[in-house]
């Protein structure tokens, strides 16, 4: 256990009684004395502090804005160059299958980008920015910094109370702001479909600023169980078990995050690896699709379960890639592939669980409605 | 009395029946618990046959048969109320009551205090 990372705030996740897992290569609390329930509960109707430093943080700077946008376009299959500075966006890297390396968020930063990568792809991304883009930019990772996610209805008024201007950030606005004397970045997003922010500090003030958020009322520490089945009933992607290598963009019904402009037709189309691969499945369509399932009992459907067209017999037609319980709903909700015959919103499956087929309906995502501030 | 296994159940005996259940402390370690199935009555079963399943919000585990026997019956509300595994282990949320085909089989298992030690 000794080879594992520790984030800036692993003293205090002690402190708060989080039990302390692997992930990604770092000890992270799965979970703190409230559980999992409970603390997803408290971010769907308060407010609920992350810590995701263990994710990657990385700067991109040139000669001109235009210098950066137009290279890291190169890499993603986003429109980078039409994003207003102070703004934030969903990316994914492609590989030359078409394939999804990694998803992201970007920011505009003046002449900056400001990347977010997940943690245990973080590695292959900063060597691939720099293959693909230095020297006529510069890849700096970060790793001076903290990232913390303060998420839920209760997440604004309690950042306000710190920096009022908080509040005057919408959805995937991107700024400085400043607590208590400290400059952060934040980013008016998250992985859990509600309203809050993302924020990057230094590690040596993290632990003062999550103090003083957490004195604030209503605002609780939240662990990593509670990140997943948030994520997941707001229909967000995890890297790895609903995306990868193997699966391309329209395959996952990421098709909003691929803007007209770089599509087949756009003033920038393709230009970045696996183009011709992404645009086909845009023309011809693809074979399955990332759809949500709604399993009819209590049982939940996990990652693995297979997917069939009849209660016997029959074909196998997809499996789950997420599933759990959602706390939000009282019932299991899932995520999977399935033939794209099979995609459409009610359609009846089987899940086989345990050796025995039990009933699972296509349903629409997100399972609870995106509560951001637009 | 309550007798315990190193796989954290608690059994005890009432009647001619012994009733199973978990203990606080693997309550605990699973978290909540949000899905419980359980056996057929009649069903008859031998030691470490799984015959529970308990799903928390993460993760599904078994719970194992701790001796041969036949079970004679279940608590049907956890499969409604699952979340009382987690508000009362050791009480209102028992799984389910077996008749002991060799009822010299408990004589291996854990007193409370041998348990307490066992899991440190």
């Amino acid at each position: 256990m000794s080879d594992l990372q520790q984030t800036p705030l692993y003293d205090l996740h002690l402190e708060l009684g989080g039990k302390m897992v692997p992930f990604a290569g770092y000890s992270m609390p799965v979970q703190y004395p409230m559980g999992v329930m409970k603390e997803h509960l408290h971010t769907r109707n308060f407010a609920g502090l992350f810590d995701v430093s263990h994710m990657g943080q990385v700067i991109l700077s040139g000669a001109s804005w235009e210098a950066v946008a137009t290279a890291f376009e190169t890499l993603v299959p986003m429109d980078v160059l039409g994003l207003a500075d102070g703004r934030q966006r969903y990316g994914l890297f492609i590989n030359d299958v078409g394939g999804i390396e990694d998803d992201l968020m970007f920011a505009r930063r003046g002449n900056d980008l400001f990347v977010v990568v997940n943690a245990a792809c973080k590695g292959a991304d900063i060597a691939r920015m720099k293959a693909a883009l230095e020297p006529q930019v510069t890849v700096t990772a970060i790793d001076d910094r903290a990232l913390i996610a303060l998420q839920g209805p209760g997440a604004e008024a309690a950042l306000a109370t710190i920096d009022p201007t908080a509040a005057n950030m919408r959805f995937m606005d991107f700024g400085a702001l400043s607590l208590d004397g400290v400059e952060v970045w934040a980013s008016r997003s998250g992985y859990t479909g509600e309203d809050g922010y993302e924020i990057s500090v230094p590690a040596d003030e993290a632990e003062t600023v999550v103090r003083g958020l957490l004195a604030i009322e209503g605002v609780e520490p939240i662990g990593l169980g509670a990140r997943d089945s948030l994520r997941l009933e707001a229909g967000l992607c995890l890297y790895g078990n609903d995306i990868d290598a193997q699966t391309n963009p329209v395959e996952a019904s990421l098709n909003w995050a691929i803007q007209k402009i770089r599509r087949a037709g756009g003033a920038r189309e393709g230009g970045y690896p696996g183009a011709q691969v992404v645009q086909a499945a845009f023309e011809d369509g693809v074979a399955r699709k990332r759809v949500g399932l709604a399993p009819q009992g209590r049982a939940p459907m996990r990652e693995g379960t297979q997917l069939y067209d009849a209660e016997d017999g029959g074909r196998l037609v997809g499996h789950v890639t997420s599933g759990s319980f959602g706390p939000t709903l009282g019932m299991p909700v899932a995520m999977g592939y399935v033939g794209a015959e099979y995609a459409s919103v009610d359609t009846a499956l089987w899940g086989e669980v345990r050796g025995k087929r039990l009933p699972v309906s296509v349903a629409k995502l997100p399972f609870v409605a995106a509560n951001f501030k637009r | 009395m309550m007798k315990f296994t190193e796989e954290h159940e608690w059994l005890r005996v009432e009647g001619d029946e012994i009733v199973v259940g978990i203990t606080i402390h693997a309550a605990e370690q699973l978290g909540d618990v949000v899905f419980v199935e359980l056996p057929s009555e009649g069903t008859v079963v031998s030691k470490d046959d799984e015959v529970v399943v308990i799903e928390s919000v993460k993760a599904a585990s078994d719970i194992l048969a701790p001796i041969d026997g036949e079970i004679t019956e279940v608590n049907s509300t956890l499969t409604d109320t699952p979340g009382m595994v987690n508000d009362d282990p050791q009480g209102e949320a028992w799984f389910f009551k077996m008749k002991a085909s060799d009822p010299s089989q408990m004589d291996e298992f854990m007193d409370e205090a041998g348990y307490q030690k066992f899991i440190g």
